[in-house]
């Protein structure tokens, strides 16, 4: 009989489950808890672009789009991207519409990574960004930031990391899941160090529109930047589309033309529905974006001040949703805080090793949720603190 | 201020901590600008939203079109305000289109309006026809959905 051989492949056994798997289980059978571990708006998808998705199927538009997506999606996306952030793209030939911002990073890694090429990716971070560049045949460089430095990447650390072999860089700001965000200086030194490196850059903005102090700075608003920049941006955050599965890649042509070739071989093309219900979202949407943005800000410092109060220093999160506090004042580990909280009061968060050894100490708490709901929670939150000593 | 008129317009009884809280500023400053709002009648006054048949009392909503042939010289105002003196009136509008004035009745029973429209609206002086049609059932009133529906569910923890 012929020796049985593995049925997984070692790449993929050899990948961690998520942190936040075991997590999910263990609230999940808590269905009365408060979670403040979800990594997704509260808020549903806009009437108005909801409406656009059910007359696309009333119309009949159940077909295949181009690889790349419809026209009038991309031309939107590309007066988006320049009325936004400054940055212009030619819908033709330098934006593909992807299957979330997921997807985009998985085939922007996939793209450009040769066997064994190194990716520098900072961490605390997105869960699947190591697994996209492992399963990419790539290396992941994992570089902790710090909250010393508002958990914003520095150059110096990224310089020790590197070696000859690292073709690319892989960040995020506004992060997930620390609310960090990136100012312009600190992202034209990012640029420079991979310029200097002739490193590509791939930019998951997905949380750009959810900044909520100053104006978002995208890692492709400069010259040098944008030649090498692989800018990644999606609807489920800003327009709470997060089911509709629908993000999109910016970036010079030679490498978007690459992408939308892998992208038609794994996907074909993004959902027609979802394709033709963002063109509403970013047609007639601004003032919905607004309102939510408007409401996460005082969630946001809502959640900071509590915090504090307790006892769990927290630097300020500029971006996304989520508040990053530090832990270590209890004496617990985050693994050990989070589950204790969720036993012993019944309120969810996420341990921040579940997105990084440098999480360790940090729990995530995210503010995607109703303001009474927060406050209910702080409250258990604070009990939890001072019973176990802060 | 427009935040804070928002916030207000949401819940009318958010403390003043809770406004400063919410909007980054101090408690001081929350209240005097909520004091200088109500001095300037900017926030004219506060009121609660009331499901009445969930209460199970009975609140007839209605409109009532009213056409009308105005006073030479005075206008419409005239008429207004004679008809919005009616404690039985809950908002008056002057419309364009096929008919003059839209009033909105709310409260007591259908036997009210009736008569309210029977005895005191119809026969006013300019009056010359009403057309009053009831609310059956309310879905939204004021920005709030009034009928209960099920809350879209997301996962408990998701990365």
């Amino acid at each position: 009989m012929a020796k049985t051989r593995p049925r997984v492949a070692r790449r993929v056994q050899t990948l961690r489950p998520s942190g936040i798997r075991r997590f999910f289980e263990l609230v999940e059978r808590m269905p009365e808890a408060i979670s403040l571990g979800i990594g997704e708006p509260d808020f549903i998808t806009p009437w108005r672009v909801r409406e656009a998705g059910i007359y696309s199927l009333e119309r009949g538009h159940t077909h295949y789009t181009p690889n790349r997506g419809i026209g009038p999606l991309l031309q939107e996306i590309a007066q988006y991207l320049d009325r936004r952030f400054g940055v212009s793209y030619d819908p033709d030939t330098e934006l593909v519409v992807t299957v979330g911002g997921s997807e985009a990073i998985d085939v922007a890694l996939r793209t450009v990574l040769e066997p064994n090429d190194g990716v520098l990716i900072p961490q605390p971070c997105f869960v699947s960004y190591v697994p996209c560049a492992v399963l990419a045949g790539g290396r992941a460089l994992q570089v902790s930031t710090s909250v010393e430095h508002d958990f914003q990447v520095q150059v110096d650390d990224l310089a020790e990391a590197y070696d000859e072999g690292t073709r690319a860089l892989l960040i995020s700001y506004p992060s997930n899941p620390t609310g960090a965000v990136m100012p312009r200086a600190g992202m034209e030194a990012l640029v420079e160090f991979a310029a200097d490196r002739d490193m590509l850059i791939i930019s998951d903005e997905i949380y750009a529109e959810l900044t909520y102090d100053g104006a978002h700075c995208s890692a492709a608003a400069t010259p040098v930047g944008r030649q090498r920049t692989i800018l990644v941006g999606g609807f489920s955050k800003a327009w709470a589309m997060t089911g509709w599965r629908l993000g999109f890649a910016a970036g010079p042509a030679d490498i978007i033309e690459a992408m939308v070739k892998v992208h038609s071989y794994a996907v074909m093309c993004s959902p027609t529905t979802a394709q033709e219900a963002a063109i509403e979202a970013l047609r007639g949407c601004d003032e919905e974006i607004d309102q939510m943005r408007r409401e996460y800000n005082q969630r946001r410092r809502v959640m900071l001040n509590r915090l504090n109060e307790m006892g769990l220093s927290c630097f300020e999160p500029k971006g996304a949703f989520y508040a990053f506090p530090s832990v270590s004042a209890t004496g617990l580990t985050s693994e050990q805080f989070a589950e204790r909280l969720l036993e012993e009061e019944k309120v969810a968060v996420v341990p921040g090793t579940a997105f990084g050894p440098s999480g360790e100490g940090f729990v995530r708490c995210s503010y995607a949720t109703s303001m009474p709901l927060i406050e209910e929670a702080m409250l258990r939150m604070a009990g939890f603190v001072s019973r176990v000593g802060g | 201020m427009e935040e804070i008129l928002q916030l207000l317009s949401e819940d009318a009884r958010l403390t003043d901590a809770q406004i400063a809280e919410r909007t980054g500023i101090s408690e001081a400053e929350a209240k005097d600008a909520v004091a200088k709002l109500e001095k300037d009648k900017v926030i004219r006054r506060y009121k609660t939203v009331i499901d009445w048949e969930r209460a199970g009392i009975e609140h007839v909503f209605g409109f009532i079109e009213v056409r009308c042939a105005p006073e030479r010289g005075v206008g419409f105002d005239a008429v207004a305000e004679r008809i919005m003196e009616f404690p039985e009136v809950h908002s008056l509008y002057l419309m364009s289109g096929a008919y003059d004035f839209l009033v909105v009745i709310q409260g007591g029973n259908m036997r009210d309006v009736a008569y309210f429209v029977a005895e005191k609206l119809a026969p006013l002086d300019h009056v010359v026809g009403t057309a009053t049609h009831f609310v059956l059932r309310r879905y939204k009133v004021d920005g709030d959905v009034m009928v209960e529906r099920a809350q879209a569910k997301r996962l408990p923890v998701t990365p």
